[in-house]
């Protein structure tokens, strides 16, 4: 079949490009001290927060930007780029937000109107740089959770925050890290009590609007003793000519008996088919399952950004701790990734579970890329990974990097690799039953991210699912 | 007599090779129609330009369905006019559960047709019966489309879209190859079942077995890229024992 047709089904238009013109306070390019301080100050912290913010930077300083990934970009200039930018208002109530905010996040699907929200999930919705509204605080703060935004926290529960953040991800993990402690601008915290389950989901939203400004939040999620929560994330960008960085880090941490599940769909602006515009996304997500029993589940869409650059991982230092990644990417247009996961088994009887399926069309290229380690005191340990590739038309790619590191003699690793075609002779089969060639590529993409899909938490999966109609089903929308 | 299908003078490549040459061929409506012929005399060529298949590229001559040339539709547009081919080999598709698939395609049919589309729980109860008749076990359609399906499995599944999906023209290609005694049986009630005095066959194969079971109305023997011969059943034994050159002979 002539490959033309099939670009034509796998090259969905963006339907979240849009802009909103508002009033910002946005810093002039550039990072020193200076610009460090200023958000700093912008954000109200006390004085040891600067003072980590510094040190951070001065990590970053001596550190150079990693080039082992199997990606190729033009380099970043990080002097051109603004690390703060927010509306000028800053909202006490949801009375006080934007109303075109208000109307942005509408039109992404999200409206911050707690009368209006699906039932049941309460959201952070970070604009740029800072977050505009956390919904849902009061009703979750009955049950001892808290669930505010980092800068909030930093400022509230400064004992938590000391005690925690850098502590699974340290601030010179690697340079994206370090970067993001040094200009964290805004996130999302949660601590969920010993024993409480949270009664509904958690998500955040982040949303790029201002115009060559980087965005670099920071999420840090504790599970004390036997909690549970389910957090989801989602993002989104205007449709630009320029680069853009998002740099994150994510650190989750899991007590005894306790479990994080975090799903996150990924939606950021991919830029064009000739690679112009679009989001480079490096980021850090670890977890640690911290006590005994304890579980972390990382499942991840990912569809947006022009360059993907990230590893969601598991340290399963507690006994029987569980770690899993369920994955899929997807890079078509000009789209790469390299995305994968660490599973670094420390503790007894630990297990893993690796899932990962990578879509490629059209000039996409699709890494996987993952690290299972464990370690000499980890007996028991078993891990089984499946990475799964599917092409689409002949001009794009697909890699597979599994690394395995034992110490310990007795564990149980399994891995499994394919890499498939839609083929021609598939897709023919499905239009002679009368179905239409777009539905015909979905219904074979969906068939292949099935596992992954029902991990997600059922609204989720719904979005997920339409997302990716849209990013490979063409205009028509 | 009313034709349904008109192939008139059809020429056909594969690649660079000239496969079928001037080929003519009316099926009548409401008959079972056999082509029989030897390997490689252009058989599956036939059946995948009648169906829009990539593969074949018609580069003279025409296809008529009830009287519209259908050469320039595409492949979907042709099966929701109602034209359907069981494969030879179905191909599997992995992850898509085989029910959804079922209705997926039963509903396309159906809104083309200007009909409602069919929920789950009406699917599923039309669905029941025909597994029965067919003698496939039920799970057959909550597996994943043709994975991991025997051979007869999977010609059984074909003939289960076929009876869903109600075609007006129905080409089965090589349906018997790999079948047991049991599977045919099954198969060719299933088929038998789908003759309703208006609905057309083109039966594709090269042994006769099959004929014992779909009795043809006409048999047409096709060589080397051409009808040569167009007979009644009777034809069935003349090709048994004396074969295809002998029809050559015979012109």
């Amino acid at each position: 079949m002539a490959n033309k047709e099939l670009d034509n089904v796998v090259s969905g238009d963006y339907k979240l490009g849009f802009e909103v013109d508002i009033e910002t306070e946005t810093v002039p390019p550039g990072l020193d001290e200076d610009t460090i301080r200023f958000i700093s100050k912008k954000k109200e912290e006390p004085q040891w927060m600067t003072e980590l913010r510094l040190k951070a930077f001065a990590k970053w300083q001596t550190m150079e930007e990693p080039h082992w990934a199997h990606l190729e970009y033009e380099p970043i200039d990080y002097q051109s780029i603004s690390y703060f930018s927010a509306p000028k208002t800053a909202p006490e109530s949801l009375d006080e937000v934007d109303p075109k905010i208000l109307e942005a996040y509408k039109k992404l699907g999200i409206p911050l109107d707690e009368q209006k929200q699906l039932q049941g999930i309460a959201v952070d919705a970070v604009f740029d740089s800072v977050s505009v509204k956390t919904t849902y605080s009061e009703e979750l703060n009955k049950h001892g959770i808290i669930f505010c935004s980092i800068s909030e926290a930093i400022q509230d529960h400064p004992e938590l925050i000391k005690k925690y953040m850098f502590s699974v991800v340290p601030m010179s993990d690697n340079y994206f890290a370090a970067l993001n402690s040094a200009v964290f601008t805004d996130g999302t915290f949660v601590y969920i009590p010993r024993g409480v389950r949270c009664p509904m989901e958690l998500s955040t939203y982040f949303r790029i609007n201002a115009l060559n400004t980087g965005q670099f939040e920071r999420t840090l999620i504790v599970a004390d003793e036997g909690a549970y929560v389910s957090y989801n994330e989602g993002c989104s960008a205007p449709t630009r000519d320029e680069h853009q960085l998002h740099a994150a880090v994510v650190e989750l941490i899991t007590m005894k008996d306790a479990e994080i599940k975090y799903s996150t769909i990924q939606n950021w602006y991919p830029g064009d088919e000739t690679g112009k515009g679009g989001i480079y996304n490096f980021v850090t997500k670890r977890g640690l399952c911290k006590g005994d029993n304890s579980k972390i589940s990382w499942t991840q869409v990912e569809t947006g950004s022009a360059i993907t650059w990230k590893y969601p991982s598991c340290i399963l230092k507690g006994d029987n701790s569980v770690g899993e990644f369920y994955s899929v990417a997807v890079t078509t247009l000009a789209q790469q990734a390299d995305t994968g996961t660490k599973m670094i088994h420390l503790g007894k009887n630990t297990t893993s579970t690796i899932i990962s399926k990578g879509i490629s069309a059209m000039k996409g290229q699709n890494t996987y890329r993952g690290l299972v380690k464990v370690g000499a005191q980890a007996d028991g340990a078993r891990n089984y990974s499946e990475c799964d590739s599917l092409l689409i038309g002949d001009q794009c790619g697909a890699h597979t990097f599994p690394y395995l590191e034992s110490k310990d003699t007795q564990g149980q690793i399994e891995h499994e690799a394919t890499t498939s075609k839609i083929s021609d002779e598939q897709l023919f089969y499905l239009r002679q039953r009368g179905i239409r060639e777009e539905d015909a590529v979905s219904m074979i993409v969906h068939g292949f991210c099935k596992e992954v899909f029902s991990q997600l938490p059922m609204e989720y999966a719904v979005e997920a699912k339409a997302l990716l109609e849209l990013t490979l089903e063409g205009s028509v929308g | 007599m009313s034709k349904v299908l008109q192939i008139k003078d059809l020429h056909a490549k594969i690649g660079n090779k000239e496969i079928l040459k001037g080929l003519s061929l009316d099926l009548e409506a409401g008959k079972v129609h056999a082509i029989m012929g030897p390997n490689g005399a252009g058989k599956s060529t036939l059946s995948k330009a009648i169906v829009g298949h990539y593969d074949v590229e018609v580069t003279e001559g025409d296809i008529l369905y009830k009287g519209k040339s259908i050469k320039e539709m595409e492949p979907e547009e042709r099966a929701l006019e109602g034209i359907f081919l069981s494969f030879q080999n179905p191909v599997e598709i992995p992850g898509v559960n085989n029910a959804y698939f079922l209705r997926t395609a039963l509903n396309a049919k159906r809104k083309h047709e200007g009909k409602e589309e069919l929920n789950a729980a009406e699917f599923l109860r039309a669905m029941k019966q025909h597994l029965q008749e067919l003698g496939m076990k039920s799970d057959m359609i909550s597996r994943s489309l043709n994975e991991g399906f025997s051979g007869g499995e999977k010609k059984r599944n074909e003939i289960l879209q076929m009876l869903i999906l109600e075609p007006d023209v129905i080409i089965l290609d090589e349906i018997d190859s790999g079948l047991d005694i049991d599977a045919l049986r099954a198969v060719s009630e299933g088929i038998n079942k789908m003759k309703n005095g208006k609905r057309t066959f083109l039966v594709i194969t090269h042994y006769s077995r099959i004929l014992d079971y779909i009795e043809p109305d006409y048999i047409h023997v096709l060589k080397e890229g051409r009808i040569i011969k167009t007979a009644g059943a009777e034809l069935v034994a003349k090709l048994e024992e004396e074969g295809y050159d002998a029809i050559e002979e015979a012109q």
